[in-house]
């Protein structure tokens, strides 16, 4: 690790103020992933600006529909009970992610920038273009078994690693953040992570320095809502994909999948296709995928479990 | 003692403490984090500096340059060893590959230096701060590909010779009216202790202490000798507690040797632990197999042909996985070939794992034999049985010392509800789940080896054993208190146990389940001894004197033991040495296992519901602690079914997934239900202990029971492990 120093932020535009300020500064929350990261040296933050003590752990129910604070942890998000009677599928997503100690410390807006888990990224030996811009991807041809299918490009082919983002993606969440000038804005949730292109070591849309304070959900969608995460292990796991759902009565409803991508993976016009079933809407949804040999069962596996979700939907 | 005839009735027979389910002695320095572990052995030296590893980025090739300026100059770095100034080491015989490279590099992550600095935290920046310029070379990484030009090999260690005939195997499978012909895959596995590698180094003058996590204390002296060329007498290993070892601390590894080299360099102690990341890379790990099996068998069910020919791949000077091995004992058969052959890869040392060779072979070779049960139109336990052999196959006329496999299948059956088994696959369905049942034998030998250890009677009655045996997390330390409390007719709190210290006598250490059997049988021998000298002083014969409830006696008179040492401590020092009945006798053990899982219609994947060991394998010495042995290993073979396997790079040469989020080991949730029984029996001709090891075979078998249980529930038959759930996905009946 290298040496960095600390400070503990005031308010959140101080926050943004301080981290707009100082070269290579980096925001703490729970620091479950920043920590490790920065142990391997793949993070090497010359200061962290600690976010903990800023207030912003409360879930607040609004008229809009729900508030969320930036520094609400999982587990709490996860058991609160207006997210488990009204977003269930945020809940339950939630739950399949991690471990109950990780999620006692994870925070809202950390589980949104987490790092991808590419073992070629954690990899300091090998090239990529994530962590060294420029220095090629050699997760491309190797072993890609958990990476990206759709939304690749040339310089990386890492998935976004979160389970609460995909329900995030699906309950179109916005987030909420503040600027170093004091400037708040909201970035709906499709926006907020960006696919690689031939950035792929700029991961959302938040400009420098810029915090985030809140998510915020808009009205319950009702609805029978799925999370099925699919991995090799059943717990503390990452996704090899991931589908999430709201299903209403009539067969309409959403679909959000993790494991795939870059970001949380929906295309709204696909779900047009749900009353005809789950093949329908994965061809649309992953139409124009481009898999390797390794990981080329996602597809098939995607179209599965929605056809698991949809009928649990049906029956439960 | 010379132990070169069966046992008769002896005092551990009288099982007033040996047998029973006793808890750990070391439990509570374990659950209060108070045991000793290598890394945490801050009281044992003072002005400890600390030294970080840092590996080669190429698997193959050379250093061409190596520029240490920025590390030097880095805040608290107190000095930096290289190939290049570490003086003249060697490479120890039981080291495939040199503990430190350069220029020349031989795997991936091999140490090519080491920094020393005043914390952990500068140590670790400085080795950062390395700049290494490498000349890549085209290296060897993938088996499949190399396996073609791989000549027979066999194993020395065991002495396995490269291709073993018996009869006419070609001839009778051809013949065969019902045969098989598969070939099976299994990949690298990492042992994934929950204790990395890691050392305190020391030296006082030319003398070095190594506190270190280590199976095998005399061969870590023996190697450090041989490796940094200094006498065996210069060299102190102390290694009381292991947080797992699985094969992978058999021998000292670069944390030791780098870490003695650190330490004369920066002229202090030093510790050094590997990363968690380094292990996969840098240290040894289980080698990947490609296994062809061919059976051939009468209409009956009788085998007539047995073929199984096993590949595997390691640096130039290593061994082969010996698959093969359980395949030379477990059934009859007239007609037999077993072979192994080695290919050259240049990945990191292949080496042992818990259950070398039985493991990995059982994997394949009990998939066959539920294939070829089904092809006869058998339930493969019945199949199993008409194929039992009471006599070693390779020696007619040569038996089992003790074999009760039978036993084991139908104890199971009986247990695990066998006979709700449909025999048709794919035909139980739970909700959105496919059930399914599986069987496999397990089987493993049993290895008798010297082993000696020291005791000690106080005058508070008090016996202390002291011996360089090793508890690797088994339970070691409990087994030798009861052996000597059972001995010495005395509590089991009367009992202390130095254990892992290069001082001691040399015991069997822990590996190849052959720790228990050998270790309490030593630890057994010296208290016998120490018994001779107590029966004397206190004026008994000590053919009579009976050793009870604290008391020595014959007849009415009855004294306490520990008047025996009233004038001074009585320390006796055996050994338990074997004859000949390895040899006469062919000793193994043998168990089954049986699974069942569930599998997801929709998304394929595969869920354990239950599992069931059943093993023969001598007398229990303490069932708590066999049983907590058994579903360990039984752990480790879900992992080995569904999901561990080390995933090759074979453009760069390297274990990819070398972490524990990459290299996933079995949690709670996938291990629902476990059960052990073990047979009651005792083996008399294995050691007057008449106990076995069962630490290594409660993983024989396990995966392919799991694999049996998932064709049982899918009808899909998946022969590549780990049998992760693309593998059969698209074979899966539709989805609507």
């Amino acid at each position: 690790m290298k040496p960095f120093t600390y400070e503990r932020a005031a308010s959140p535009a101080k926050a943004a103020a301080a981290a707009l300020a100082t070269p290579n500064a980096k925001f703490i929350a729970g620091g479950t992933n920043l920590l490790d990261l920065m142990k391997l040296q793949i993070e090497a933050p010359a200061h962290l600006i600690d976010v903990n003590g800023l207030g912003l752990d409360r879930i607040e129910r609004t008229d809009a529909g729900l508030r969320i604070g930036a520094l609400v942890r999982n587990t709490d998000l996860a058991a609160d009970m207006i997210v488990r009677r009204d977003y269930a599928v945020l809940s339950r997503a939630l739950l399949a992610g991690a471990s109950g100690q990780l999620r006692n410390k994870a925070t809202t807006a950390g589980n949104l920038l987490q790092r991808t888990r590419c073992p070629y990224f954690y990899d300091t030996a090998q090239a990529c273009n994530k962590r060294q811009p420029g220095s090629g991807c050699a997760a491309i041809g190797g072993v890609s078994r958990q990476l990206a299918v759709i939304g690749t490009s040339d310089a990386c082919i890492a998935t976004h690693p979160s389970d609460m983002a995909v329900a995030m993606r699906l309950l179109d969440a916005s987030v909420e953040t503040v600027t170093a000038d004091g400037k708040t804005r909201a970035i709906p949730m499709v926006d907020f992570h960006r696919l690689p292109a031939a950035t792929p070591h700029i991961e959302t849309a938040l400009a420098p320095g810029e915090f985030i304070t809140a998510v915020t959900l808009p009205k319950p969608l009702g609805g029978k809502h799925g999370y099925w995460k699919v991995r090799d292990r059943n717990s503390y796991a990452f996704a090899l994909i991931s589908v999430a759902t709201v299903i209403q009565p009539d067969g309409t409803g959403r679909v959000a999948v993790g494991g795939v991508a870059h970001k949380p993976w929906r295309i709204e016009a696909a779900e047009a296709e749900l009353p005809k079933g789950a093949k329908a809407v994965t061809a649309h949804l992953l139409a124009g995928a481009k898999p390797s040999r390794d990981n080329a069962f996602k597809i098939p596996l995607v179209e599965r479990t929605l056809a698991g979700v949809l009928a649990e939907a049906r029956t439960a | 003692m010379k132990f070169d005839t069966p046992a008769t009735t002896n005092p551990i027979d009288q099982l007033k403490i040996i047998g029973h389910p006793t808890d750990r002695i070391d439990g509570p320095l374990k659950t209060t984090g108070s045991a000793p572990y290598a890394y945490e052995r801050h009281d044992v030296v003072a002005n400890q500096a600390y030294g970080v590893i840092l590996g080669s980025a190429i698997a193959k090739g050379r250093i061409a340059a190596m520029d240490l300026a920025a590390a030097k100059a880095a805040p608290g770095v107190l000095a930096i060893v290289t190939a290049a100034n570490a003086g003249p080491i060697a490479k120890a015989k039981s080291h495939t590959a040199k503990m430190l490279a350069g220029p020349d590099i031989q795997h991936y992550d091999q140490a090519i230096a080491i920094v020393v600095a005043e914390t952990f935290e500068q140590a670790r920046d400085g080795a950062k701060l390395i700049r290494v310029d490498y000349e890549r070379a085209k290296g060897r990484f993938d088996l499949d590909a190399e396996m073609k030009a791989a000549p027979p090999k066999g194993d020395e260690e065991s002495g396995s010779k490269p291709i073993e005939r018996i009869g006419d195997f070609d001839g009778a499978f051809h013949a065969a009216p019902v045969k098989l012909d598969a070939t099976y895959s299994t990949p690298a596995h990492s042992h994934a202790m929950m204790e990395p590698h890691a050392t305190i180094a020391a030296w006082e003058g030319d003398t070095l202490t190594l506190w270190t996590s280590n199976q095998m204390i005399a061969w870590a002296v023996r190697d450090v000798s041989q490796t940094l060329m200094i006498p065996k007498e210069k060299i102190r290993i102390v290694s009381p507690y292991i947080g797992g070892g699985f094969g992978s601390k058999l021998w000292i590894r670069s944390d030791a040797i780098m870490a003695a080299l650190a330490a004369k360099a920066a002229g202090r102690p030093v510790k050094v632990a590997l990363a968690r990341p380094q292990i996969a890379n840098n240290t040894t790990h289980r080698p990947a197999t490609i296994q062809r099996i061919r059976l051939g068998a009468a209409k009956d069910g009788k085998l007539t042909a047995i073929g199984h020919e096993s590949w595997s791949g390691n640096l130039p000077q290593g061994g082969p996985e010996t698959a093969t091995a359980q395949t030379k004992l477990l059934y009859a058969g007239a007609n037999r070939l077993t072979a192994t052959r080695l290919a050259v890869l240049d990945l990191p040392e292949g080496n042992a794992m818990r259950a070398p060779g039985e493991a990995s072979g059982l994997m394949a070779l009990e998939i066959a034999m539920d294939e070829m049960a089904e092809k006869l139109g058998m339930d493969p336990i019945a199949f199993r049985i008409a194929n039992d052999t009471q006599e070693d196959p390779n020696k007619p006329g040569r038996t089992f010392s003790y074999r009760n496999l039978i036993g084991c299948l139908q104890t199971g059956a009986e247990k695990f509800g066998w006979d709700k088994r449909q025999a048709k696959p794919a035909s139980v369905r739970d909700g959105r789940w496919l059930v399914g049942m599986g069987v496999a034998a397990a089987f493993r030998n049993n290895m008798l080896t010297k082993s000696a250890a020291r005791v000690r009677l106080s005058a508070k009655g008090i016996v202390t054993v002291e011996t360089d045996m090793t508890d690797i997390g088994t339970g070691t330390y409990t087994i030798i208190a009861q052996t000597a409390a059972e001995t010495m007719g005395i509590p089991l709190d009367h009992v202390v146990v130095s254990l892992g210290d290069s001082r001691f006598p040399v015991s069997a250490g822990s590996g190849g389940q052959w720790g228990a059997n050998n270790s309490t049988a030593g630890v057994y021998a010296a208290c016998m001894k120490l018994r001779e000298t107590v029966a004397v002083k206190l004026g008994f014969n000590s053919a009579d004197a009976v050793f009870s409830d604290g008391k020595v006696g014959t007849g009415n008179r009855h004294v306490s033991l520990a008047s025996a040492a009233k004038d001074g401590e009585i320390v006796a020092e055996d050994a338990i040495e074997y004859g000949s009945l390895d040899k006469t006798y062919q000793q193994s053990t043998f168990g089954g296992h049986f699974v069942e899982v569930g599998v997801d219609a929709y998304t394929g994947q595969i869920r354990i519901r239950r599992m069931l060991a059943v093993c023969s394998a001598g007398r229990i010495l303490n069932p708590k602690s066999a049983r907590s042995q058994v579903i360990g290993a039984m752990t480790m073979g879900a992992g080995a079914a569904l999901m561990e396997e080390l995933a090759v790079d074979t453009r760069f040469g390297f274990f990819v997934n070398h972490d524990l989020a990459g290299y996933e080991v079995p949690v709670h949730g996938d291990i629902p239900h476990q059960e052990v029984i073990f047979l009651d029996e005792t083996d008399p001709i294995s050691s007057p202990m008449k106990a076995k090891g069962v630490g290594e075979l409660g993983i024989c078998g396990v995966a392919a029971a799991v694999a049996n249980a998932i064709y049982n529930a899918t009808g899909v038959r998946v022969r590549d492990y780990p049998i992760t759930l693309d593998k059969h996905l698209e074979k899966l009946p539709a989805v609507a």
